[in-house]
């Protein structure tokens, strides 16, 4: 009798580190995956300004000043344009 | 001697005292038993939240409002959070030197900071919306009584290019003009909130529940074409220099899906900067403005005609001698024509002929047209502002009003407007419902206005108008076939004609097989002021570039070319 006793309690104060330790555990974990969430957020906020600013650059009234100015780019005049015609 | 044997003992006490202890220890026992009852059964509600407070926090989720993208899904409009600066002025004591760090941070005068630091409200903001890393600084510093919140703010890198297209959002990240307001339902996001269990250093440990799940905005793919919509832009905007004109615009229709391709309008503005906004840079004229269209009305009424029978592609019209008295009132023509068919009455613009028109129609069926046209009723696109022009019952129409309405006058109509009407033409007589967001999959036929046969033979009599002996040979392209018609209508300034213009054209291609409608309209233009030589040569640049910048193929070999600039033009009348 006193055994079983003895054998339950060691059990129950088993039981009862575990729990303590996978409390512990779930918040540690918890708190990573906070700061994972806060890193994903601050992604998506550097990804906007990313686009942001990928479409200041390649705005069209800038591609165009630089394909005049820099490069001396012209639209091509209609004799310069050949078109295609598809056969089937 | 034994405390037993104590005479002290066998002294008898007043049994009152006895009694008066008991009943002060189940008195005791009752207070207890009452505070008991008191903090669990009344007060419970109270005390749980208190003690929930010691350790749980409600944090609120911020929603991000959705960007705008165009049809290839380019950036159009994105929020970015930033922060504000705030104060509480009583607490906020700085010392001299503070306050000039603090304002050289913010960029801001010390005088002005001192002002707001001074002022007697509880609550100022120092300033609002500056880029997170200067916020970060200004924390750094540490200063009593300053805080900061974060914000967000909307950008727009096409700036004034697409400004009044997509409008732009208040301090609070809410639509307030164009697209961001007629769609701001799928584009706002709504903040949640969560409760969770932080400990002692603030970190969060546990969540608890989700009270509300924030829901980010979603993301909206316009019609737009960020290529075409800044060719637009940039043709309006030197004709606007070139001709100081009061105002303009233009408008790029897909007539294969009724997509708003590009809207455009002068003067404009800078959305990310709306400090010195005026008025009249905000108005989205294409929508919001009417004016008297003119000429560009005629080929509707000569599409009426078709269908009544009563006319045919080439039935005669007596057009001499250049003037016609209906009533009291007599209305001209720019040159005499004499003879013309009903297809030379649209090439040559003649009021005359068009008003000997309208007069055989019934003007229960003209109004009818030009109500299933979309004209007096607003375009329903959810802009701020839009109108529907007028139109006026047909029961009041004198015998005038309705021939000068057959060319344009005594009717009003927004840009948008025409340029929708002219799918007709465009398409097999049909009109689609018009479309600022991608449309994917290519729509059904639309509303049947016309049949399928006049709207082929009106548009062979807007492709006359484009060629030599046509009011806009200014407005040809090379290589495509274009069909269009000019405007040119006197302005009503408190009721009466005034000596001002609006020059206009609108015109699609290629014409054997339309793609694209382009509308443009020009306000007071000075030097010229004829649609064909105003609005005529911007409406083929946008035109051209655009056809190509789509690889539209050409339709029309290019020795065909037939603009020359010596061709005599005819004028139109107004």
């Amino acid at each position: 009798m006193a055994r079983i006793n003895v054998i339950l309690l060691v059990l129950a104060v088993a039981c009862a580190l575990a729990t303590v330790a996978a409390n512990h555990t779930a918040r540690k974990l918890f708190a990573e995956l906070e700061r994972e969430q806060g890193r994903m957020r601050s992604f998506e906020v550097e990804w906007g300004q990313l686009q942001l600013e990928q479409s200041t650059w390649a705005g069209p009234a800038r591609i165009e000043k630089i394909a005049r100015e820099k490069l001396h780019m012209r639209p091509p005049g209609p004799a310069q344009i050949i078109s295609i015609e598809t056969t089937r | 001697m034994k405390f037993s044997q104590s005479p002290l003992l066998s002294q008898r006490l007043p049994v009152w005292r006895a009694r008066l202890l008991l009943l002060g220890l189940l008195g005791g026992f009752a207070l207890l038993a009452a505070w008991s009852v008191y903090l669990q059964g009344f007060n419970s509600v109270f005390l749980q939240e208190k003690g929930a407070s010691r350790y749980s926090r409600v944090i609120e989720l911020s929603a991000t409002r959705g960007r705008i993208m165009d049809r290839h899904g380019d950036v159009l409009a994105v929020s970015t959070p930033v922060k504000s600066v705030w104060a509480i002025p009583e607490d906020a004591k700085l010392s001299p030197a503070q306050a000039r760090a603090l304002a050289s941070l913010l960029e801001m005068d010390v005088r002005e900071l001192n002002r707001k630091l001074g002022s007697s409200s509880d609550f100022v903001f120092v300033k609002r919306q500056i880029p997170p890393d200067v916020a970060d600084k200004v924390a750094a510093l540490n200063l009593p009584g300053i805080h900061d919140q974060r914000e967000y703010r909307r950008y727009y890198p096409s700036a004034e290019v697409t400004a009044h297209m997509l409008g732009f959002t208040g301090a609070e990240d809410v639509g307030q003009e164009g697209v961001e307001l007629a769609l701001e339902a799928t584009l706002a996001g709504k903040p949640g909130s969560r409760r969770v269990i932080k400990d002692r250093r603030g970190q969060v440990v546990e969540d608890v529940e989700s009270i509300r799940a924030p829901q980010d905005g979603r993301d909206v793919l316009l019609a737009l074409d960020a290529k075409i919509q800044y060719l637009a832009y940039a043709n309006l905007r030197q004709a606007i220099s070139e001709y100081h004109a009061k105002a303009g615009g233009i408008v790029v229709l897909d007539a294969k899906t009724g997509e708003v391709l590009a809207l455009v309008n002068a003067p404009t503005y800078n959305p990310n900067n709306r400090v010195k906004l005026a008025g009249a840079q905000l108005r989205n004229r294409a929508l919001t403005d009417t004016f008297e269209p003119g000429s560009t009305l005629k080929p509707f009424t000569a599409a009426l005609a078709l269908e009544t029978g009563k006319f045919r592609f080439d039935t005669p019209i007596q057009t001499a001698p250049g003037y016609l008295t209906i009533g009291r009132s007599t209305i001209h023509d720019a040159h005499m024509h004499g003879m013309l068919t009903v297809a030379q009455v649209i090439q040559k613009s003649s009021n005359i002929g068009m008003a000997k028109i309208a007069l055989t129609l019934p003007p229960a069926e003209m109004w009818n047209t030009f109500d299933s046209l979309g004209f007096g009723a607003p375009l329903k696109l959810g802009f701020p502002g839009e109108v529907g022009g007028r139109l006026r019952p047909f029961k009041k129409w004198q015998p005038i009003e309705q021939a000068t309405m057959a060319y344009g006058h005594g009717i009003s109509v927004t840009l948008m407007q025409l340029a929708h009407a002219y799918m007709v033409f465009a398409r097999e007589g049909d009109l689609l419902p018009l479309s600022l967001t991608r449309i994917d999959a290519p729509p059904a036929a639309g509303k049947s206005v016309f049949t399928a046969q006049t709207a082929h033979e009106v548009r062979t009599m807007l492709e006359m108008a484009v060629l030599p002996g046509g009011t806009a040979p200014k407005a040809q392209i090379p290589g495509y076939r274009v069909a269009g018609k000019t405007g040119t209508a006197y302005k009503i300034e408190s009721g009466i004609y005034v000596n001002k213009y609006v020059a206009s054209f609108v015109g699609f291609a290629p014409a054997s097989d339309p793609r694209l409608i382009v509308a443009v309209m020009i306000d007071e233009p000075m030097g010229a002021h004829y649609g064909g030589d105003v609005a005529g040569p911007i409406f083929a640049n946008v035109m051209s570039a655009s056809l190509r910048s789509l690889g539209v193929a050409p339709d029309a070999p290019t020795s065909a070319l037939q603009a020359s600039v010596s061709t005599p033009v005819v004028r139109e009348s107004m």
